[in-house]
């Protein structure tokens, strides 16, 4: 992906390198934290703990895996990052390709401003320095979908450095405890992403794409295992992890697969490995593009060095359209999904998990402090609506929040009839199911219309239970013969009868008051 | 009216005393007649008809778009032509058609100037003599000058006077035959380390390398993209500026271009008085290998400053040695990073080979590119691997920075122009200069030019006389950092003192066919 944070699109690539310090002993045996380096040529790798397989038999050692990631994110841009020519989606193969794109001779890079911010701004929210100037250099391979010869990236002198990331890994029997965690960034640079190249096999046939928009997020992962407290072992890098899942299972392979070597009287090589999704095990990358000589990093000499400034900075007079001023990014960086969580616990009483929940799904904590903003309602009672009911019928229909037919006001509602005692939790249920059929009918409207208001007549509720008691004689007698469940048999009764319009602790009152007398 | 300057046809089209059309047929006959010296790769023949039709239309309407207007123009090879092929004259760019037009090439037409061909060079633009190309040498003009041709039936041990003719000096040859011929008025050139320099002082014309900055590099095939300037070759100095004032400027498709206001257009002032001038003399340019007429020229030429009342310094540049071993890492290492592009995929030459892509890129890098070519991308490259690239260039661009200040202290003693040799000697014949070989000749020919391209500085090479043998000898003024303009007010006070005599071609003009045919054996096929 190169795309993501940022609009950058297609070409524009973050790279993040983050380092983490001790990781944790995880069920799996896999260290959580994952850690990263650099690609080449960097020594000190943190010195983590903790990684058993099993438990130490007697006379063996405990091993230690280290682990570094390497993250290419999509800048998520109108343009790409050297050239005007667009970024979308599954656009037709090469339809979005500048001169520049196609390398022809003579053309230059020209920096897209909006892919800079983006990378300042994801810089910030990950704790860095922002370099105030930063160097462009040259990755020189051959390879057919990279036309250049070159990759334009940020070696020497990136754009961000020295950066953490504090997350929670939930722990403890339900998984309710959450564990901080750090990972430390390297550095955050901005990286032209190269064409996509398509093997057919079957004519011995390669098919490029230059528009070089591809996914989302790409990881290459550094494993290497090591005895505490002596040096670290030769590391391998997996490359090309595109989900979660996949770099989780290749790194749990990946340290299983180097203490097994090693406790074989193996070696393990430095080599270039891929991770094969399907069998769950990584092999070996044998071709050119595990090894390549990328001979030494050139500085671009086409890009003037990038300078940022800030508020203390700043040329007087300086057009804002010329300069990018890291203060004013930071005055507009959202509020960061750490902060937000621990406000969600503070303020609502939430618990944390559900505050994960809130933020992980795309527009949910918007139109949950919607609603929240709009009704009476208990925060807990708003949350277990949105968490459990909404998403419910989210997931069910596989919708984006975007796409839900119930708006934040509506449920808002829809609640405050609920919290006024208008209705009964199981008639809200029933007005729900009607306001997401999208009818444009509000809650008040779906409420009158089936009549769904509860019983607030005593009187016409005495009558009722009187009628019920009559009508089953068998069960009262049940009753007063000692068996005092009976008595729940004679609510479900009236309340079918009152179409669950009825508080069930009213009927239970009257109930009992009828028979005692 | 081939043999005028650019201003002066320019006033003669307002005047209406020729019209565009007119010009460029007599343009286009005299590349015709004048094709043996192998200046052009392509004659754009029906682009520039074309162009003069539109351009005679706008001065009938009174609408003339300024001093380039109607005025025939050769740009090098080097530079992107939308439509129009651009060969870098290499093997690998044969049949190689850009899409887009360089921003200086956009730029002179929209100023309506008219687009004669694509000049000759060496292969992507490295050499010294534009005798290294795939489409064969240039030959130098004043090879059939009445000036030369006088002085060789005076030399008794003369050869053949046909097969003795002289190389341009390059790499931008094509340009500065092309100009000097009177094909045109003006051509473009580049210049990395020289190129647009040396052979405009081997020629007889104004050679200009503006700042690093100010002209854009847009769609010039690169050399080096840290040296790399477009250069401008004309008659005079004020030419120079006339054609200065339409490149100059930021352009958004190259970050490298300035944005700081510059003074256009560059009207340049006639200086009365030289008094308050500081000139200096960089005593490292005084080498043993110096030709004696040269550095009695060099001389005569800061007597004349000083006579008129300007004060002339020795300074000193202390890194000047290193400046030619420094730039070959320099230049090798970038070459071998840009020249990675032609792989045979996407554009240019493909060999036949498909075993395996890898086969198919060595074989059609090695069909693609001439010998020089191949062996700077193999320096380059061995400069560029990890375990040598902090002793080769990480040191050089240390040297590098060293050669810059060097510049810098000089300018900041007082200096306000330097003046050194634009090269050692005078042309050499063909069979002369093939005896060494590229790397040698480069080096030597560089000798005065390159360090000013690692500093990024502007400067600009002056005919000033005729040597012994009726060859034309050039100056070269080093200005600071865009203070262009400045410096060309210089040379053109220079240029006025000094009166470089015209070239005297009408013979060859009027008796082309007797010198064709002698050309036969030596020419090569031309391409056009």
């Amino acid at each position: 992906m190169a795309a993501p944070m940022l609009r950058w699109v297609g070409r524009g690539r973050l790279w993040t390198f983050a380092r983490v310090d001790g990781g944790s002993c995880h069920r799996r045996g896999a260290p959580t934290g994952s850690t990263s380096n650099r690609i080449r040529g960097q020594s000190s790798v943190a010195q983590q703990p903790l990684y058993t397989t099993q438990k130490p038999r007697k006379g063996e050692h405990k091993w230690a895996a280290v682990v570094g990631l390497e993250i290419h994110a999509q800048i998520s841009s109108n343009s790409k990052l050297f050239s005007g020519s667009q970024v979308r989606f599954s656009a037709p193969p090469n339809s979005l390709v500048s001169f520049f794109d196609a390398s022809l001779p003579g053309t230059l890079p020209v920096l897209n401003r909006r892919c800079v911010e983006a990378a300042v701004m994801t810089g910030l929210a990950l704790n860095c320095h922002i370099n105030k100037k930063s160097l462009f250099d040259r990755k020189h391979y051959f390879y057919a979908d990279l036309p250049a010869g070159y990759q334009i990236t940020q070696q020497r002198l990136p754009i961000a450095v020295n950066g953490s990331l504090t997350y929670g890994v939930c722990a403890g029997k339900k998984q309710s405890q959450v564990i901080p965690k750090t990972v430390r960034i390297k550095q955050i640079q901005l990286e032209q992403d190269s064409g996509k190249s398509l093997h057919d096999d079957l004519r011995s046939q390669t098919l490029i794409d230059l528009n070089r928009a591809e996914g989302q997020l790409r990881v290459d992962a550094n494993i290497s295992v090591h005895h505490p407290g002596e040096p670290l072992g030769v590391r391998t890098e997996v490359k090309n992890l595109n989900s979660i899942r996949f770099l989780a299972k290749a790194i749990d392979y990946e340290i299983q697969r180097q203490i097994d070597e090693l406790e074989n009287g193996g070696e393990i090589l430095n080599e270039t490995r891929s991770f094969h999704h399907q069998l769950g095990c990584t092999m070996s990358m044998r071709d050119k593009e595990g090894k390549q000589d990328y001979r030494w990093f050139m500085p671009e000499p086409n890009l003037p060095p990038l300078v940022l400034y800030d508020a203390t900075s700043l040329p007087a007079g300086a057009d804002p359209q010329q300069v990018i001023n890291i203060d004013q990014i930071r005055e507009t960086l959202p509020e960061l999904p750490r902060v937000t969580r621990e406000r969600l616990v503070q303020q609502y009483g939430m618990l944390l998990e559900h505050s994960f929940t809130l933020l992980n799904e795309v527009g949910l904590l918007e139109f949950f402090q919607n609603v929240i903003k709009e009704t009476r309602a208990e925060p807990k009672k708003v949350t277990s609506w949105v968490l459990n009911t909404f998403l419910g019928y989210l997931k069910q229909q596989n919708l984006a929040v975007s796409e839900s037919p119930v708006t934040p006001s509506a449920l808002a509602e829809l609640l405050d009839l609920l919290d006024s005692r208008t209705i009964s939790s199981a008639a809200a249920k029933q007005v729900f199911e009607e306001l997401w059929k999208g009818e444009g009918k509000t809650p008040g409207q779906i409420v009158s219309e089936k009549q769904l208001e509860l019983m607030e007549d005593r009187g016409s509720l005495e009558q009722l239970c009187h009628s019920v008691m009559e009508a089953h004689p068998q069960v009262v007698m049940d009753l007063k013969e000692g068996n005092p469940r009976a008595i729940n048999k004679l609510i479900g009764l009236v309340r079918k009868a009152t179409q669950s319009r009825a508080d069930p602790a009213m009927i239970k009152e009257i109930l009992e008051k009828k028979l005692s007398s | 009216m081939l043999g005028r300057t650019l201003r002066e046809v320019s006033a003669a089209l307002k005047q209406g005393q020729i019209t565009p059309t007119e010009l460029c047929q007599k343009c286009l006959s005299l590349i015709k007649k004048t094709k043996f010296l192998n200046a052009y790769i392509t004659v754009s023949e029906e682009v520039a008809l074309k162009q003069a039709e539109e351009s005679e239309k706008r001065y009938k309407n009174g609408q003339s778009l300024g001093d380039l207007d109607g005025i025939p123009v050769a740009v090098k090879d080097n530079f992107s032509t939308s439509g129009i092929e651009t060969t870098c004259a290499s093997n690998m760019l044969k049949g190689y058609i850009p899409p887009y037009n360089a921003t200086v090439v956009q730029k002179l037409l929209d100023q309506g100037a008219l687009l004669m061909g694509k000049t000759n060079l060496d292969e992507f633009a490295m050499g010294s003599g534009s005798t290294d190309g795939v489409f064969g040498p240039v030959k130098n003009p004043w090879s059939y000058s009445k000036q030369y041709r006088e002085k060789r039936k005076q030399n008794p041990h003369s050869k053949n006077e046909d097969s003795d003719w002289l190389i341009t000096g390059g790499s931008s040859g094509g340009s500065a035959a092309a100009v000097s011929a009177f094909t045109c008025y003006a051509a473009l050139g580049s210049d990395t380390g020289g190129s647009t320099r040396n052979p405009a002082a081997h020629c007889g014309l104004v050679g200009f390398k503006p700042s690093y900055g100010l002209v854009s590099r847009h769609g010039l095939i690169p050399l080096v993209n840290s040296m790399d300037v477009p250069g401008i070759l004309t008659r005079c100095v004020d030419d120079a500026a006339i054609v200065l004032g339409a490149l100059a400027g930021p352009d958004p498709k190259d970050s490298t271009t300035v944005h700081d206001p510059i003074n256009k257009p560059f009207m340049l002032p006639s200086l009365a008085d030289v008094s308050k001038l500081c000139i200096g003399i960089p005593k490292e340019y005084l080498v043993p290998e110096l030709s004696s007429e040269v550095r009695s020229l060099w001389s005569k030429a800061a007597d004349l400053f000083e006579s008129e009342g300007a004060k002339v310094l020795e300074v000193s540049l202390p890194h000047t040695s290193y400046s030619i071993v420094c730039y070959h890492v320099l230049c090798t290492s970038e070459v071998a990073s840009n020249m990675a592009r032609f792989d045979g995929l996407q554009y240019g030459h493909r060999c036949d080979i498909d075993v395996s892509t890898e086969a198919m890129y060595a074989a059609t890098r090695r069909e693609g590119f001439n010998d020089v070519v191949r062996g700077r991308i193999l320096s380059g490259n061995f400069f560029l691997l990890k375990e040598n690239y902090e002793n080769y260039f990480v040191k050089a661009q240390k040297v590098r920075r060293l050669i810059a200040n060097d510049f810098v202290n000089a300018f900041n003693s007082g200096v306000d122009v330097l003046l050194t040799p634009t090269t050692l000697s005078e042309a050499v014949p063909y069979l002369e200069f093939i005896k060494e070989d590229n790397r040698t000749r480069s080096a030597q020919d560089d000798i005065f030019t390159q360090a000013v391209n690692m500093a990024g500085l502007p400067a600009v090479s002056i005919p000033v006389a005729l040597s012994n043998q009726g060859l034309p000898i050039g100056l070269q003024f080093i200005g600071r950092a865009f203070c262009d303009q400045q410096l060309l007010t210089v040379a053109k006070w220079f240029e006025k003192q000094v009166q470089f005599p015209v070239i005297q071609l009408q013979e060859l003009m009027d008796d082309c066919s007797a010198v064709l045919e002698n050309e036969k054996l030596a020419s090569v096929s031309l391409k056009q």
